[in-house]
């Protein structure tokens, strides 16, 4: 599986960590959720470096999509909504 | 639903809105490489504007640390003299000074960073764009228009991401940038204004620097009056201090010559 960080590039991700990951990602949208800033930044962080570490740099030449893309460091909960563009809530 | 999967989902569907466009989709080719090249030289000129905010801050730094020198200097040189007011005075500017340089510093800082982050996103897309020139021509000389349709999209969609990932670090650069010139900018005012700068003036324009040169002229008026007072009472009684009154004579002779005709007297009373 691929997956980008934006603003750093793409990552081969094992399947095997993917569980690992999304557990993280789902912290990721309560706290986006709940604009808990603090809660965000962690996940956001903790989620970065699970797929740093998981993950090999992808070849830079290649035009694979990926298949999942991540906000990029250092976003704030408002740079994510505006991303994500909606008001901040996960639609249903 | 996760905050990955919505993220996905939001670069996919900006990519398949440019793919819709064209009719022949080998078209498409063209049209994507155009805005590729437009994207690489736009990102060029954002590392170039970053960098010359870089240069900026740090010339501002450079300034600032000369006047904080300065004015430790002229706190020395108030010491000196006793006047701690003064002394007082230019370490409370030095002080105000320093915080100005340690924010600038922060943001020299993240200059640095969107600086690197710009150039290795141009590196990234180049990379990218170089490939898909390639796909490019490998899919035009080979397939038919509807044959290619799938090569197409899968090569367009790879680097529409690219592309939007890039155009976000663009957007990051600029909106950093911006926000660091409007500060700098007042930084620049301020030195300008002559809160600061006045501090660093060379001859003295400044509160400070004049009044320990008054100081210091009326010193040494103070410390000539001294030496002519000397010269002629030693002079009267001892020849042993010939060559300190000879010295101090050297300075002291024409003044005294001049003190025979009245209009020279003028300027000298003057200037102490």
């Amino acid at each position: 599986m691929i997956v980008r960080i934006l603003g750093e590039g793409q990552y081969d991700i094992a399947d095997d960590a993917l569980a690992r990951l999304n557990s993280i990602d789902n912290d990721l949208g309560v706290a986006v959720e709940s604009g808990d800033e603090a809660a965000f930044a962690a996940a956001l962080t903790a989620l970065h470096d699970g797929v740093r570490a998981a993950g090999t740099a992808h070849a830079p030449d290649s035009l694979d999509e990926s298949d999942v893309i991540l906000p990029p460091s250092g976003a704030s909960i408002d740079e994510v909504r505006e991303l994500l563009g909606d008001d901040g809530l996960i639609p249903g | 639903m996760g905050v990955w999967q919505r993220m996905t989902m939001i670069f996919r569907s900006k990519a398949n809105k440019a793919l819709d466009r064209a009719e022949d989709p080998r078209e498409m080719l063209d049209y994507s490489y155009q805005r590729q090249t437009e994207l690489l030289s736009k990102v060029r000129r954002g590392v170039a504007d970053v960098a010359t905010s870089r240069k900026r801050v740090e010339l501002q730094i450079n300034q600032l640390e000369q006047q904080s020198t300065k004015l430790q200097g002229q706190a020395e040189k108030a010491i000196g003299v006793d006047r701690e007011d003064l002394a007082r005075e230019a370490l409370t500017r030095k002080s105000a000074v320093t915080n100005q340089i340690s924010d600038l510093k922060v943001q020299l800082n993240q200059l640095q960073g969107e600086e690197e982050k710009l150039t290795l996103a141009q590196q990234r897309l180049s990379a990218k764009v170089e490939a898909f020139r390639t796909r490019k021509e490998t899919i035009k000389a080979t397939y038919t228009a509807a044959e290619a349709q799938t090569r197409i999209n899968e090569a367009v969609a790879g680097i529409g991401e690219e592309m939007g990932d890039v155009g976000l670090a663009i957007q990051r650069a600029e909106d950093k940038t911006a926000q660091m010139q409007a500060r700098a900018g007042a930084v620049d005012e301020l030195i300008a204004s002559g809160a600061l700068d006045d501090m660093t003036q060379i001859g003295g324009q400044d509160d400070i620097s004049r009044e320990l040169e008054a100081m210091s002229s009326q010193s040494d008026v103070e410390s000539e009056l001294a030496r002519l007072k000397s010269a002629s009472h030693g002079g009267a009684i001892e020849g042993s201090s010939a060559a300190g009154a000879l010295g101090a004579g050297t300075s002291g002779q024409p003044m005294q010559a001049g003190a025979e005709e009245t209009p020279v007297q003028q300027p000298e009373e003057g200037r102490a």
